[in-house]
């Protein structure tokens, strides 16, 4: 039956129907909704799980692989960092069961502290990568790379980008599960365990099987040559559907070679291209990884064809590409006239600037207003880190003055400190984050002896990617109640000076607990500890008294969404406030009170 | 081919939107994409939802391309009008979403200036009252049903409101079918009480 899926449902459909029997992974945009689908659609033979980070996920993963079961680990493409140990062993190593490593990759970025380029991994570790076009095609190749990897016994990645992940298509999926046998059986080998001499042949293997793959990829269905002329264009990706509608619209057919395989690189079609243009056009985005291995080819083949892209100033080198861009360069290139893309209006009027920010009612908001509160005519300094919270770093909270990765929010700040510089040191960690990688950053400075406040923002859920459980919540994804981790029990347990636990929405206790950690040394812990927004329902809603002294404090001190000016006064927009009070205890009028209960 | 563009500001529903039309064109054999904006950009972001009935290869409407525009806060029509076609249609809420970087610097957004260069720029204007239709239906949330219902009632579209209709509840839990029964109809109303602008 034809379904309206997104990629990432349609790559999770894939790895079902291909039999897959463990699925782990650690959530990030845009790749989160392939591990919840599987979830969704499970009948009880696929195990699932999120794991604490994407490195035991990763782990977990290859386990089962050892085993003899079809496995998969889904994760975004700086996941791919944290994990990037285990994945440069278990390639050495190898797979009994299929490994589908899915790493979706975020061209802009917009959802990302960067852009990577996943298709890198692949050649550096030596194993294939699939690159889909479309989210029916994601849905084959998820199946094509679980048997490439059972018939090599290695890992292979297979790399969506945010336009396959997010969008959907009509897709003729199976709608059944594919059911085997279950029970994995592990056998004992020295195969399992890595060790200098094992990696010596390993390594060898890795590198010589590479031709042998190309060449055997060269006639793999995604990898296409058409067309005819002297000039020809190489694409990969969402680039490669831009380029088809483009073409179709120009009325052109030059040669145009489709790589559905970056690693091992199709040669013999691209040999073939090369051959027969004079000049190639290539067409990706991230990095120049299609027009490097055709570089590669042409001096290994001695081949004078022009190649150009991002290395020759021919097409954008970060960002998105589009139907727009792609057609201006295909025009320029085919020398075909093409129309300007259309520009803004001058004379429409003024729009707004519309960054993303905190949600009405976010308890994140209160807990940096309390900081910033407690730390006022003192000199601080505040790391954050990766998730929702990183929102804190916009007026008027500005409360985010270094941000890095996943767990960097607790050890950035050790840093600054041993530097010499005087501030008081505060860290800022989600709860989800925490686990992730929060906890060694603890330890590091309770072992170190060094002085810092580490704030630990529990909104008792994954926020940013869409509410996923984590091991402070007491569930699983497979739908069982687990033990619930207690993260003050983890920090009093490592030593820590003090643990505060305070709900951040009673703004004078919170104010109150950071000014008390500030007064003492070493490892200073406070929890805030108040639910997202998303995941209760409002008890009430606050409304600004009619005699609003027009003060604006809380409009330029909170930066509420929902808070907004009319003829100088505040207004409550009803169905975004959230009842969080916070405007209220900031009020120094008392004009702000319970409009109502919902 | 027929393209459709949904723009607003996080939060609004243009998800839900986007994935009730793409289905009610596929009930009906035809081949459908979308894209959406999940993830940072939500957090009170501009949003757009791309819709693609046909032979397409690509996920993104083109500049131009557009057949017709659904835009859940008048400013955001704006923004997004260079996607829409010559004689393409816009279904545009009344009323605007204030950005917070507005009330920092008290500039504050006005939506029916922008309403009234909608007017001016384009053939078929739709503006649906989107505060009104949610209150009298009693829920926030359905501004997206009757968004649809105008969107359905304007003849762009090779289905009727019955087919969204069918497809909508399909998608809905039965304790709110009635209400988004209700912001369908009052939706397709507004072809007739706010008057589609003709030029």
């Amino acid at each position: 039956m034809k379904e309206l899926l997104m990629g990432n449902e349609a790559i999770a459909v894939g790895a079902m129907a291909a039999g897959v029997r463990v699925v782990s992974g650690y959530p990030g945009t845009p790749s989160t909704e392939v591990l919840e689908t599987v979830a969704k659609r499970n009948n009880g033979s696929v195990y699932v799980e999120w794991s604490v980070n994407e490195k035991a996920a990763m782990e977990v993963a290859a386990g089962a692989a050892y085993a003899g079961a079809r496995a998969m680990v889904t994760m975004k493409q700086v996941g791919l960092n944290a994990c990037s140990d285990p994945l440069m062993c278990v390639n050495y190593v190898g797979v009994k069961g299929g490994l589908v490593v899915l790493v979706a990759d975020d061209p802009g970025p917009i959802s990302s502290q960067t852009e990577q380029d996943t298709r890198h991994f692949g050649r550096y570790a030596r194993i294939p990568v699939f690159d889909p076009t479309t989210p029916e095609q994601a849905y084959q190749m998820v199946q094509d790379a679980f048997e490439l990897s059972e018939q090599l016994g290695t890992p292979v990645i297979l790399r969506p980008t945010t336009r396959i992940c997010h969008s959907c298509a009509s897709i003729d999926a199976a709608d059944s599960v594919k059911s085997e046998e279950a029970g994995g059986h592990f056998e004992k080998d020295p195969r399992w365990v890595i060790f200098p001499k094992l990696s010596y042949m390993a390594k060898r293997k890795l590198f010589s099987r590479e031709s042998e793959l190309s060449k055997q990829l060269s006639y793999y269905g995604g990898n296409t040559l058409t067309g005819s002329g002297r000039l020809g264009i190489a694409c990969g990706g969402v680039s490669a559907a831009y380029a088809k509608d483009v073409l179709k619209e120009l009325n052109a057919d030059p040669r145009v070679l489709t790589v559905a395989t970056p690693y091992p690189f199709p040669d013999d079609p691209a040999i073939d291209l090369l051959k027969n243009a004079d000049r190639v056009l290539c067409l990706e985005e991230l990095d120049p990884v299609i027009e490097d291995a055709l570089i590669h080819i042409c001096g290994r083949e001695k081949i004078k064809t022009e190649i150009l892209g991002k290395r020759t100033g021919h097409t954008i080198t970060a960002g998105e590409n589009s139907h727009e861009i792609l057609r201006r360069q295909i025009g320029e290139f085919l020398g075909i006239k093409v129309p300007e893309a259309a520009k803004q209006d001058e004379n429409a009027p003024e729009l707004a600037v519309r960054p993303p920010i905190l949600c009405a009612g976010c308890p994140h908001r209160a807990s940096f207003y309390a900081v910033k509160q407690a730390m006022r005519g003192k000199k601080a300094v505040f790391s954050g880190d990766i998730g929702c919270y990183t929102l804190g770093n916009a007026a008027p909270l500005n409360t985010t003055d270094t941000c890095l990765c996943m767990g960097a929010g607790f050890t950035v700040p050790q840093g600054l400190e041993r530097a010499g510089d005087d501030a008081i040191h505060i860290g800022f960690v989600g709860d989800s984050t925490f686990f992730h990688s929060g906890i060694t950053g603890i330890i590091n400075a309770v072992y170190n002896r060094t002085d810092m406040i580490a704030v630990v923002l529990d909104n008792s859920t994954t926020a940013m990617t869409g509410h996923q459980p984590h091991p402070g919540i007491g569930k699983t994804m497979m739908g069982d109640v687990s033990r619930k981790i207690s993260i003050e029990k983890v920090l009093n347990a490592l030593e820590v000076t003090s643990v505060r636990v305070v709900d951040p929405l009673d703004l004078a206790a919170a104010v109150e607990a950071v000014k008390q950690a500030a007064e003492e040394k070493g490892v200073r812990c406070i929890v805030f500890r108040s639910p997202c927004i998303a995941i209760v329902k409002p008890a009430k809603k606050m409304a600004v008294k009619d005699d609003c002294r027009k003060c604006q404090k809380c409009i330029r001190e909170l930066g509420c969404p929902a808070l907004s000016l009319e003829n100088g006064r505040a207004v409550i927009e009803p169905s975004l406030c959230t009842g969080c009070g916070l405007c209220a205890q900031v009020c120094p009028f008392d004009m702000i009170t319970e409009g109502g209960v919902q | 081919m027929m393209n459709c563009l949904l723009c607003g500001v996080g939060g609004q529903g243009t998800v839900l939107a986007s994935r009730v039309i793409a289905q009610a064109a596929m009930e009906q054999g035809l081949f459908a994409r979308t894209a959406e904006t999940i993830g940072m950009a939500q957090r009170g972001g501009c949003v757009v939802s791309h819709v693609r009935i046909g032979d397409t290869a690509s996920p993104l409407i083109p500049q131009g391309c557009a057949d017709i525009l659904i835009a859940f806060e008048p400013g955001e029509a704006v923004r997004c009008l260079p996607y829409l076609k010559d004689d393409g249609v816009v279904v545009v809420n009344k009323k605007a979403v204030q950005p917070v970087s507005g009330s920092l610097t008290g500039k504050r957004l006005d939506g029916d200036e922008m309403i009234n260069y909608l007017k001016a720029k384009v053939k078929k204007v739709i503006v649906v009252d989107g505060d009104a239709i949610c209150g009298q239906c009693g829920s926030p949330k359905v501004l997206n049903t009757a968004l649809l219902g105008a969107a359905a009632g304007s003849g762009v579209f090779d289905m009727t409101p019955g087919q969204i209709k069918k497809v909508l509840l399909d998608r809905l839990p039965q304790k709110v079918h009635q209400m988004n029964i209700n912001a369908l109809e009052l939706g397709e109303k507004c072809i007739e009480t706010e008057g589609m602008t003709e030029k």
